[in-house]
């Protein structure tokens, strides 16, 4: 999982040589959007609650700084122990402090894709802390020493064959047998082992209230719930954006959340956490890393309205043929595209790159962000930045050279006809991206221009 | 400088100039439906069980002939004592590993997504309705509340350590989107609408 710098277009070529296998995850995902539509649909007043979301998140992004200060001051009163990292690397080295002052060495994990964007499990590895991760998905990733591919449905890119071959290597489960309930039976057992056993439990926030100081966790599963009830210490990590500003917001969220990430009403267990049980400890560790500067990039602020509901990667033509590994990112799809060249411009160049720019996120977005603009924000700063990568580079350039010159375009236009037809590997070539995976059309004998002159001209001629 | 006041401070000059007002929230919720007929038919969407239910003895008598009383039962509500122990709520939670049945009270219930509000005081020991490997849940009719909104609305500012909203049995379907009940939480929820 050490940094993976082969491009979007790269990765997602190698990805689509399984032609079968890319139609399957292409339809696996727009089922989970289906889904979605159907549980949005059954709610009249779906549209007011997304205004209403965006709202409230407008007031959170413009009123941070005091949100933040009555969270902190509401969880100590409460008894939680708050932690301030300034980046990836510090937010590492709080978790393991805790660990090493409780003299443990494993740890227990639900789902937080805050620690994969710090790489935290590298960095405790790295420092003699074993963890795992107890989401099924996770767990199933975790032991094939991948990435989470999706920020909800972490192993969406497996078939089941994937998970019973890794199962049966790591679990000793029965060769073969692909039946998704024996497989999470198995899983289970092991994993309840685990929970018994470890004495720290690390688990992600969904929303904080800044009126009250607790925390919400919402899982399926309900791993976060058994690993912190049963640890003696409970560290929650979470983005400074996950705030909101009373409890009563959190109605509104959790309407939105499940219903958008897959069709389900709400997750099955949403818990808030207000306070530590007794004769437990319990951290919260509030993270910046590169937060602040976006939210300072005032054309990319709205990004940190995301609640990381996965919709806007279900329902992306671009996600869905070319999966979440070839992001390189730890949020992938069109969000993660977005948040991901603030945190790097000249590793992510290519990433707002990865869209067609159909709208289609925008539209299903929970909390109204306007991602499609974000992304066609995004490509012009980093082209003026001097960062786009190359093949898009020279595309573009020949491409507004051609637009902007009508001569140009129509000896382009003709030249482009005769290298289709009698040339055809100068376009099936590295630079010319949209050839991939696509057949170019048959060149016509005469483009529309010709077509239409001669017409003109013929019927000039019959007067 | 601190990393916390390095923070504080970068946000302050970065967010936006003027604050944007909090939107209205009454203007949600208004929604008309029949609020036990939705629970009811959310819950088995779900994979819940619903069985209307008019007193503690029918409670008793469901949980006798639905599940193995020679295994492990537990609850918090003293009418139960003679099929379930009460006396554990002070134990080492890892002790609860082998409850089979753990049966409590909700506050209120959402027919909108069947989730059941439960906080530290109606729980016994937190982990309770997770570790068990079958929940029953006992919730009066008239807490049933249409949406969210309404929700919290009466939980409004009451204090708690710990709250959770249950809807259903703990499922995944992180196995090519195939839904299995019963990831690390219960296997089976049954909600007792009592009325
Ligand atoms: S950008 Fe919107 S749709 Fe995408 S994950 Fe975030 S909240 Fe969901």
């Amino acid at each position: 999982m050490k940094e993976n710098t082969i491009d979007h277009s790269t990765a997602a070529a190698t990805f689509n040589k399984d032609v079968e296998r890319v139609n399957w995850h292409d339809e696996t995902l727009w089922f989970v959007r289906s889904k979605r539509d159907k549980s949005a649909h059954a709610i009249p007043e779906w549209e007011t609650l997304r205004e209403t979301a965006s709202n409230i998140k407008f007031n959170v992004l413009s009123n941070m700084h005091h949100y933040l200060q009555e969270f902190e001051a509401k969880a100590k009163e409460n008894g939680i122990i708050v932690h301030w990292a300034a980046d990836g690397e510090e937010h590492n080295k709080i978790v393991h402090s805790i660990i090493a002052k409780h003299g443990v060495t494993q740890m227990v994990k639900s789902k937080s894709m805050l620690t994969e964007e710090c790489h935290l499990n590298e960095y405790l590895a790295d420092n003699g802390i074993e963890v795992i991760d107890s989401d099924l998905g996770e767990f199933i990733v975790q032991l094939r020493k991948e990435p989470p591919s999706h920020i909800v449905l972490p192993a969406i890119h497996l078939k089941k064959e994937d998970v019973s071959n890794t199962f049966n290597e790591h679990l000793g489960t029965e060769k073969g047998n692909n039946d998704p309930q024996y497989l999470t039976e198995a899983a289970r057992k092991e994993l309840r082992d685990t929970f018994l056993t470890r004495k720290v439990a690390l688990t992600g926030v969904n929303f904080a209230v800044a009126e009250t100081g607790e925390f919400v966790v919402c899982t399926n599963e309900g791993n976060a719930d058994m690993g912190a009830h049963l640890a003696d210490v409970h560290i929650a990590c979470m983005g400074f954006e996950k705030l909101v500003p009373q409890r009563k917001h959190l109605g509104v969220f959790l309407r939105l959340l499940a219903r958008s990430a897959t069709g389900q009403p709400i997750t099955t267990f949403s818990s808030h956490f207000k306070k530590p049980r007794e004769g437990q400890e319990m951290h919260i560790v509030i993270v910046d890393n590169g937060r602040s500067t976006q939210l300072g990039r005032e054309e990319f602020r709205n990004s940190l309205k995301c609640i990381r509901c996965g919709a806007c990667m279900n329902t992306c033509p671009v996600y869905r043929r070319s999966g979440g590994h070839s992001y390189h990112n730890a949020v992938a799809g069109p969000i993660g595209s977005i948040l991901a060249p603030n945190l790097n411009m000249k590793k992510n160049a290519d990433l707002p790159f990865a869209s067609t720019l159909c709208g289609s996120c925008t539209n299903v977005c929970p909390v109204k962000i306007d991602i499609h603009d974000q992304l066609y924000k995004w490509r012009q700063v980093l082209v003026k930045e001097g960062y786009t990568p190359t093949s898009k580079t020279v595309a573009m350039k020949g491409m507004s050279a051609v637009l902007a010159n009508p001569t140009v375009f129509k000896i382009a236009g003709k030249a482009g006809r005769f290298v289709v037809k009698n040339m055809p590997f100068i376009v099936n070539n590295s630079m010319n991206v949209w050839y991939k995976q696509r057949e170019m059309p048959a060149a016509p004998e005469e483009s529309f221009r010709e077509w239409y002159a001669k017409k003109q001209k013929e019927s000039k001629d019959k007067k | 400088m601190s990393s916390r006041d390095s923070i504080l401070n970068k946000i302050k000059n970065n967010q936006p100039s003027s604050v944007n007002e909090l939107p209205d929230l009454s203007v949600l919720g208004l929604e008309k439906f029949d609020v036990i007929e939705t629970y009811k038919t959310v819950l088995k969407g779900i994979g819940g069980f619903c069985e209307e239910v008019s007193s503690l003895d029918e409670v008793k008598a469901y949980i006798a002939a639905h599940y193995p009383t020679d295994k492990r039962m537990i609850t918090t509500i003293s009418e139960l004592a003679d099929i379930a122990e009460t006396e554990w709520t002070n134990d080492d939670p890892h002790s609860l590993q082998n409850v089979e049945l753990a049966v409590i009270k909700a506050h209120l219930g959402v027919a909108e997504n069947s989730g059941l509000w439960v906080t530290d005081a109606i729980l016994g020991q937190r982990v309770s309705p997770f570790i068990t490997q079958y929940l029953a849940i006992i919730v009066n009719k008239n807490d049933i509340v249409p949406t969210m909104q309404q929700a919290y609305e009466r939980i409004s500012n009451l204090d708690y350590g710990f709250g959770t909203f249950i809807a259903g049995p703990s499922k995944t379907a992180d196995i090519e989107q195939s839904l299995v009940l019963g990831a690390h939480g219960a296997r089976g929820l049954t909600v007792f609408l009592m009325g």
